[in-house]
């Protein structure tokens, strides 16, 4: 099987969102990065379809230099090669970076059996680029995805719904987008590591088209003002921490 | 296309014929949207008369999910009726339909939207901690509405809402996604997304078995055990115990979270509770600027307290 997973370098926020002084982008000096948590899920699953059914486990990213780290830490768990499409400091909007995507692909050739998505990712949020992909791709696509599995060239996907989940059949090839939650995504080894320093990636600088989604600018939204009101220190709270429960109407 | 008219047609979803809140919602918004008249599109039939839909377009599927097919019976009417804008609920569905329509339509959309002004909308980012102003380039303008953003109001001048039915073209690649069987939940248990009480533990609580405290304080509150991220990448509790962005969405009538520092992600989850309690060792965490109640100290002590508190005035 040959598997792409296209995979999104974002900031680890932590407990507060700062902007920077033009509001339009996060406050990132003194963040680190990763990769939104679907993706983990859904390059944790390509490295084990792959295990399993052998052939090849690639990743693809949009972004800037730095986001070389992420492509090495997917590699560092088992993806064979990467493919970075290298950006400059602005953003692009869901329309231009599918597009982009598309065009990777076929440049590689277009003969991924599994194209993997996060659902959404961690910061935009747009929940778009991988039906835009799967569409231009001419591919069927299903989001939403919790659990995979294999059979002769049809893939069985399953999804949460009311009451229990829903179960897709999609014959191959195919793109999904997942949800962590799909698998516990193992932990890199140090050997796993060095290996990834020496794996290819194929690295291009494609053109960024203008936005047709617009970012005017960000806003990080007011906080409710509240002040917490302290119940007590310790086990002593406990009689107050009732009363409020009382309060509250939950006892 | 030339010229939009000034209709707004919004994708509604229902369970049998009973509308959707999160439809409800988005009906509310397209009204606000001041464009003319508002119709609506379903698979098979809801009354959404009083939420102002003038019309509604039942479009004949199946009833089963099939994402494509749903997304080319609302391309399909957005083509005839020319609407200045598409408006669905921003939930799993809502999202996923548009983003298809959006491809057939190659014209952009905006997900998750808070407010729209002409072809400028404020949509969330990161599950809602932070806000983006963004300009729409395209006709019609593709939305969806963030959920609970708006409050769900019924039209002060309800009229007789036509149905008009339709059977859309479908091509045989929009068939081919669709739900095939169903899976029936096992176990019982309160539902972590409906649980009116949700008591939470996070790395502070330590390991897998740490959280027989927090399992017994939900089970004497009658609610649901939920976890942070980080409790949920250690391996101490599954997945579906997470609360967060990526996690379960809940909404109970009190959030009590122990050990749990308040990670952007992890309030994205549970901005919908209505009190949130929270217990840290740490006086500086995060979480306490948006809790409601605080107790800091060691959560180890403080669960069994609140516990033998409760049996005590319970008599037990």
């Amino acid at each position: 099987m040959r598997v792409l997973t296209c995979v999104k370098r974002v900031p680890m926020t932590g407990g507060r969102i700062v902007l920077g002084d033009d509001a339009q982008a996060i406050e990132t000096r003194h963040l680190g990065f990763t990769i939104s948590p679907h993706e983990e899920c859904g390059v944790e699953e390509a490295v084990r379809l792959v295990e399993a059914h052998g052939g090849e486990s690639v990743v693809l990213t949009l972004g800037p230099a730095e986001a070389e780290e992420q492509l090495r830490d997917c590699m560092a768990i088992g993806a064979d090669r990467a493919i970075h499409l290298v950006t400059g400091e602005e953003e692009w909007d869901p329309q231009a970076t599918a597009a982009a995507i598309v065009d990777a692909i076929r440049a590689d050739g277009g003969e991924f059996d599994l194209i993997l998505f996060g659902n959404e990712s961690a910061d935009g949020g747009n929940y778009q680029v991988g039906i835009r992909v799967a569409h231009a791709l001419g591919r069927p696509v299903v989001n939403g995805i919790k659990a995979i599995s294999v059979d002769g060239g049809r893939l069985r996907c399953e999804r949460e719904a009311a009451g229990g989940r829903e179960v897709y059949e999609l014959p191959l090839p195919a793109v999904v987008g997942v949800l962590e939650g799909l698998n516990l995504p193992r932990y890199p080894s140090v050997p796993g590591r060095l290996r990834a320093k020496s794996k290819p990636v194929a690295a291009s600088t494609p053109a960024r088209p203008a936005s047709r989604l617009e970012k005017v600018k960000l806003v990080v939204p007011a906080g409710q003002g509240k002040q917490a009101e302290l119940l007590g220190n310790g086990a002593a709270a406990a009689p107050r921490v009732v009363e409020v429960l009382r309060e509250v109407g939950v006892l | 296309m030339t010229g939009s008219t000034q209709k707004t047609l919004v994708f509604v979803e229902h369970a049998n014929g009973a509308l959707d809140d999160l439809s409800a919602q988005a009906l509310t918004l397209a009204r606000g949207l001041a464009k003319g008249e508002v119709e609506a599109i379903a698979v098979g039939e809801v009354d959404v008369g009083p939420y102002g839909a003038t019309t509604l377009h039942v479009a004949e599927l199946e009833a089963d999910y099939a994402p494509a097919a749903w997304a080319a019976a609302v391309a399909e009417l957005a083509g005839r009726l020319s609407p200045s804008a598409v408006v669905a609920a921003g939930t799993d569905r809502g999202n996923e339909v548009m983003a298809h329509v959006a491809a057939r339509l190659d014209l952009p959309f905006a997900a998750n939207c808070v407010a729209v002004d002409g072809d400028t909308v404020t949509r969330t980012r990161w599950g809602g901690s932070l806000l983006e102003e963004a300009r729409i380039h395209g006709e019609p303008a593709l939305l969806s509405v963030q959920p609970h953003a708006v409050a769900a109001t019924t039209s002060s001048a309800p009229g007789e809402t036509a149905v008009e039915r339709f059977a859309p073209e479908l091509s045989d690649a929009d068939r081919v996604v669709r739900v095939v069987d169903r899976v029936v939940a096992s176990g019982g248990g309160v539902s972590l997304a409906e649980a009116k009480v949700v008591v939470s533990g996070g790395r502070g609580v330590g390991s897998t078995e740490g959280f027989a405290i927090v399992e017994e304080l939900a089970g004497l509150l009658g609610g649901a055990v939920g976890c942070s991220r980080a409790v949920t990448m250690a391996g101490w509790r599954p997945h579906t115990d997470q609360v967060g962005q990526t996690g379960t969405k809940i909404a109970p009538e009190i959030y009590i979270a122990c050990g749990i520092s308040g990670a952007t992600q992890h309030m994205a989850g549970c901005k919908g509770a209505k009190k949130l309690l929270a217990i840290n060792a740490d006086g500086d965490a995060p979480i306490f600027a948006s809790a409601d109640y605080a107790v800091i100290g060691d959560l180890h002590e403080i669960l069994p307290a609140i516990s033998a508190e409760i049996r005590r005035v319970r008599g037990a």
